[in-house]
């Protein structure tokens, strides 16, 4: 168990290092002023908005295990509190972790 | 070598009232306890964060490693889930290159390279000039890895003493800290199609593709945002 639990880890860094590790290799070629930079910038955006919210919607781990609706109605009234608030992070971030794990143990 | 002004300067982004501290605290106090479930001991589960780095990543290795996958699918799934990385790089690397610093240090601290330091460099670069951005940079990778690191710590020893509402209330600390950090970063037309394109299309590629939803939706959300933004700018 332990020796594949190393080999599981290295074999997750290392599939993990190799896209920054290309990312560089391409950033030496790519002006910050480009096309091609306000491309990949969309891009980054996207792909992160996208894991977000798949992350949200059909999660892994714990998180599963709470119901859908009330996932949903915490990050949405977070991100309110989070305009409510000026921008500020502390506020959304506490309140959720409560909210949600009073509200799970309530319906569970 | 690497100018400490500047690195300090980076490293105490971790205490400013928008610090991602809290955030990445909780979810790799998450990930340190669900690693301790999985049978992981504390050098392996410190090992994982140290050198993984990527919240994602971790959680797939974790899930690949209970359904007893092998190492090539470990590494497939890896590689899909953290393929994202390859555009964030691209598009943070360009704003930090400089011919007078050395290359190393791009190839060493690109393995910081993960939301929440992306963002809080996406949000600051401007402050600093381009020569020193680097070492900027790895003072704000440096503290964001170590809080992973000590949340990973904590993570594992606390297991024991966490009930389930309590884990399920600290898992969803991260996509809202993330969401919140999104919803700030929509400065332009082209970002904020990105992001809301993004959202809806990868939940609905799910259906289609689980492994490559991501990709997927980002890719087509991401292409036909920046066309929506390069006519609008003309």
């Amino acid at each position: 168990m332990s020796s594949s639990i190393v080999f599981a880890i290295l074999v997750t860094s290392l599939a993990t290092y190799l896209s920054r590790f290309l990312g560089v290799i391409s950033s030496e070629k790519i002006k910050e002023t480009s096309k091609w930079f306000r491309w990949f910038n969309c891009l980054a955006y996207s792909t992160l908005a996208a894991l977000i919210a798949r992350s949200i919607i059909f999660p892994a781990g714990a998180l599963s295990e709470a119901d859908y609706s009330l996932r949903i109605v915490v990050v949405i009234s977070s991100i309110l509190i989070f305009y409510f608030t000026k921008r500020n992070l502390v506020y959304p971030t506490v309140f959720s972790a409560i909210i949600l794990a009073l509200l799970n143990g309530y319906f569970a | 070598m690497i100018n400490s002004k500047y690195f300090f300067k980076g490293l105490s982004c971790i205490k400013k009232f928008d610090s991602p501290a809290i955030a990445l605290g909780t979810c790799f106090i998450a990930i340190g306890s669900l690693l301790k479930n999985l049978g992981f001991n504390i050098q392996e589960s410190v090992f994982s964060t140290l050198l993984t780095y990527a919240l994602p990543g971790s959680l797939v290795m974790a899930e690949s490693l209970l359904v007893g996958a092998s190492l090539i699918n470990i590494f497939l799934a890896v590689w899909l889930v953290n393929a994202r990385l390859y555009p964030m790089t691209v598009s943070l690397m360009p704003l930090l290159m400089h011919k007078s610093q050395p290359r190393w240090k791009y190839y060493l601290s690109c393995h910081f390279i993960a939301v929440s330091a992306w963002l809080i460099m996406k949000n600051n670069y401007e402050t600093v000039n381009k020569k020193n951005r680097i070492d900027f940079w790895i003072g704000i990778g440096t503290a964001t890895w170590c809080v992973a690191i000590i949340g990973t710590i904590i993570g594992f020893l606390a297991s024991d003493y966490m009930n389930k509402n309590m884990m399920i209330g600290l898992a969803i600390v991260n996509p809202v800290y993330f969401s919140c950090m999104m919803a700030g970063s929509m400065k332009n037309i082209q970002i904020s199609l990105s992001i809301v394109l993004g959202a809806i299309l990868g939940p609905l590629f799910f259906f289609i593709s689980p492994e490559w939803s991501i990709l997927y939706g980002g890719f087509i959300a991401g292409t036909f945002a920046f066309f929506i933004g390069e006519l609008n700018v003309k």
